[in-house]
């Protein structure tokens, strides 16, 4: 059967009247995009500085892709060995990949080739920073919750990638350093049980470093996980479209509408101008400060390391947790099972990794919650994710400061040993204490609004009375703040099921929502409740009783 | 009148002469000052044993012999006693895990008498002389070579130093000059091993010497070095200076729509 589609082209009604309008009609005649891009460029934004976060990251992908589009027309990822002959006078006559020696010509002898690099090895850090940023931005704000689910798994993917593709790159050039990098990544491999040399072997094409790993590491790098990345970025940001920027509460703004400027113009002269700020600090940076002088380093031989090799900054956490874990082994029939590296390298990531991309469902099951949130949480109007949140975050820096432990024994004359075993304790004590004290802060920071709301603020005026008596004047908030304090949801945790019916008997259904009724209670018993509106009625009410009496007294005052 | 009388030449004469003795005498005496390092006269010796009973021996021992405070110096030679006393790393300031550089207590000739008067007990390694630390001629790529191979794992790839193990550390080599880091192979103080001829032939010393003076000028092509402490300084970087520019400009351009 055949089905008849109209066609979509519909023809000009009247005909333009400036030259303008005339390219405009033509490309419409045969494009049919008028409605669409009326569409896109009337799509409203709202306004928050922690919304440019992942612009940030945005920006420095393209910057990424230009500077390593040039960076891949002078770079020959081969390991056939090479007597260096370039304008670096110390390596002259030393043997080297080509790998190695065609990034000493980018840095040395191509023109804008040093700057190129570190703008590339600069936005690369910068482009992480960024998207880790964003992260926590989506996370503490709670912008991850129904129907943005999916996004914040594509976000997750998205960091992934990035740190997958950001090791790459810094193990391409074949200094002392990324080898040093890639021969972790390889007993990483082989430490996986059963099938690690196996792997690895094939990841390699045999032995370690041989010459088959960097041109395929090339591609990776270049052509494969910078295309998914790009996919994965163009759904993104379609859902972001699609879905509706997520807002701050304020007056006027609820969870149908979206309160902020038009795409066009005034978006698109916001965002063109701070890619270009973005853009200027890169290139800014780059051309002033050194990063990875990989000349310094020389190139990688399984013989040589070097003290202080450390990775980027983004993978410095798993470094951390592998140089925190003791030498632990175990031997089952012969084979050895390297705990040492299972469990930081390969376990503890995969649980972060499975915890981050699952917890907006986590936290959906256990607050039964399932609306959708168009308006932002403040981090204090959700304690207990904002406790998990800063808790996460201390354990991973505890990780990611471990990874530099010899540079901080040196710089601040420390023992390495006693430095090691202080981050191993504190590994574990700090986080938890983290999340009380996060908690606490957010439940007080409560109080403090709802004392706003019902007494208005301190305004730091003290008056003191004919009988002695002090008195502080205190002036109802403006509406903006009002309507923000307000927007706070109060969430009721579900109640304990009762283990059996009403006939006594065993429900079997009970175990999964008693366990569900108590991570709903962990989560949310110690909920500040927002005030009633009869509280708030008789909080002004108070207020101004109180106020017109401070008058008063002022008054008095005056006329003695 | 003749007495009073001086012959024309006798003014150059007496210049000659006062010069000649002159000269003569500095000659004779800056020889008996500033020996070469190599030749060590009796009476420094008896110096430096003077200054050995008086300074060294209450951990070293009457005879240097060692003792529980402090190793033997039998045979540890003149480049181990030059070095430990000139880089100001002995006497000892506090004990610790390791001696820690600081000014030295001894002048140049006072820390030569040192030296002859431990060269005396049994033989060791000397204190490199002028020709031995010629580096002139030495070829760089092979002491970066060599440097990497056996210097970089303790003392960085940069020569910026580096952690050992229990608040050990293997120092900086940015401040250090050609003799200090000669004797240091020679010697092997403390956790590092020694570099004899045997491993590293003079010419290989040279190279590596040369390759840290090459270090050392600090030359940096791609702007300010962060310390040259690699990827730690280069991520609190990104996230202080970078980072937190791009934010300040994100709050800025927020700000603006109000």
């Amino acid at each position: 059967m055949s089905t008849t589609e109209e066609s979509i082209l519909a023809p000009a009604q009247t005909a333009p009247a400036t030259k303008g309008g005339a390219v405009a009609a033509y490309i419409d005649d045969r494009l049919a995009s008028a409605s669409f891009t009326k569409r896109l460029l009337d799509k409203v934004f709202p306004d928050h500085w922690s919304f440019m976060l992942g612009e940030i990251a945005l920006y420095s992908f393209i910057i990424l892709l230009l500077s390593g589009t040039y960076l891949t027309l002078w770079f020959n990822p081969s390991m056939t060995e090479v007597i260096y002959n370039g304008s670096y006078v110390p390596l002259k006559g030393v043997k080297m990949s080509e790998a190695y020696s065609s990034t000493l010509a980018i840095s040395f002898d191509v023109r804008g080739g040093l700057l190129m690099r570190q703008i590339h090895h600069w936005a690369a850090l910068f482009f992480v920073a960024a998207v880790s940023v964003h992260l926590l931005r989506v996370f503490f704000t709670g912008a991850f919750r129904k129907p943005r689910e999916i996004n914040w798994v594509i976000g997750t993917l998205l960091l992934v990638l990035a740190l997958l593709e950001g090791f790459a790159g810094y193990s391409l050039p074949d200094d002392l350093l990324s080898g040093t990098g890639l021969r972790i990544a390889e007993g990483i491999i082989q430490a996986i049980p059963l099938v690690g040399t196996y792997v690895a072997m094939f990841l390699f094409g045999g032995e370690f470093p041989g010459t088959d790993f960097m041109p395929r590491l090339y591609s990776i790098h270049i052509l494969l996980i910078p295309g998914i990345l790009l996919g994965l970025i163009t759904v993104h940001l379609i859902m972001v479209f699609y879905q509706k920027h997520t807002q701050f509460p304020g007056p006027g703004r609820t969870e149908s509408n979206v309160v902020g400027f038009r795409l066009f113009p005034i978006y698109m002269a916001k965002a063109g101008g701070f890619f270009f700020v973005v853009f200027g600090i890169t290139v800014l940076i780059a051309a002033l400060v050194t990063i990875n002088p990989v000349w310094m380093y020389g190139p990688y031989t399984p013989s040589q390391v070097t003290a202080g090799s450390q990775p980027d900054w983004y993978i410095g956490w798993l470094d951390g947790a592998v140089r925190l874990t003791p030498n632990w082994e175990t031997s089952i029939l012969g084979h050895t099972l390297s705990w040492n590296i299972l469990i930081p390298a390969l376990i503890v990531p995969g649980i972060m990794f499975t915890a981050l991309g699952l917890y907006p469902w986590i936290e959906a099951w256990a607050t039964g919650d399932k609306r959708e949130h168009h308006l932002l949480d403040r981090p204090r109007n959700a304690p207990t994710r904002t406790a998990l949140g800063v808790m996460s975050l201390v354990f991973y820096m505890i990780l990611v400061i471990s990874g530099g432990n010899d540079v901080i024994a040196v710089a601040f004359n420390l023992s390495i040993n006693q430095i090691t075993w202080g981050f191993r304790v504190l590994l574990f004590v700090a986080p938890p204490l983290a999340f009380v004290i996060t908690k606490r802060i957010c439940l007080g920071l409560q109080r403090s609004d709802n004392n706003k709301l019902l007494h208005g603020y301190e305004t730091g005026r003290i008056l003191r009375l004919p009988s002695g008596e002090f008195l502080e004047i205190h002036e109802p908030i403006g509406e903006a703040e009002r309507a923000k304090l307000l927007a706070k949801a109060d969430v009721i945790p579900l109640e304990l099921p009762s283990a059996v019916d009403e006939n006594g008997v065993r429900n079997p259904k009970a175990a999964k929502s008693i366990a569900r009724a108590k991570l709903s209670q962990w989560f949310y018993s110690d909920v500040i409740p927002t005030p009633t509106d009869a509280e708030l009625r008789e909080a002004a009410h108070h207020a101004e009783h109180e106020l017109h009496q401070a008058q008063s007294h002022l008054k008095e005052i005056e006329s003695h | 009148m003749a007495l009073n009388r001086r012959h024309p030449a006798a003014l150059f004469a007496v210049l000659v002469v006062g010069l000649g003795t002159t000269g003569a005498a500095y000659a004779a005496v800056s020889a008996q000052t500033a020996p070469k390092a190599a030749v060590r006269t009796e009476t420094q010796v008896e110096q430096g044993k003077q200054l050995f009973l008086e300074g060294c021996s209450s951990c070293h021992g009457l005879a240097a012999q060692g003792g529980s405070d402090g190793p033997s110096l039998i045979g540890v030679g003149s480049a181990a006693v030059d070095f430990q006393v000139s880089t100001g790393r002995m006497p000892l300031a506090a004990p610790g895990v390791q001696a820690m550089p600081k000014t030295p207590s001894y002048n140049e000739a006072e820390t030569a008498a040192l030296a002859a008067f431990v060269a005396t007990l049994a033989p060791g390694p000397a204190i490199p002389t002028e020709e031995m630390l010629n580096t002139s001629n030495a070829e760089v790529a092979l002491g970066g070579e060599l440097f990497r191979t056996n210097c970089a794992q303790c003392h960085g790839a940069n020569g910026v130093g580096g952690a050992l193990s229990q608040g050990r550390v293997a120092p900086s080599l940015m401040g250090s000059d050609a003799k200090t880091i000669y004797e240091a192979m020679v010697s092997g103080p403390q956790s590092m091993p020694v570099f004899a001829n045997s491993t590293l032939s003079i010419e290989d010393k040279q190279g590596i010497i040369r390759y840290i003076q090459e270090l050392q000028k600090n030359e940096s092509p791609g702007g300010f070095s962060l310390g040259r402490l690699g990827p730690v300084t280069e991520g609190l970087f990104i996230f202080i200076a970078g980072l937190g520019a791009l934010i300040i400009a994100a709050v800025w351009i927020g700000a603006k729509a109000k």
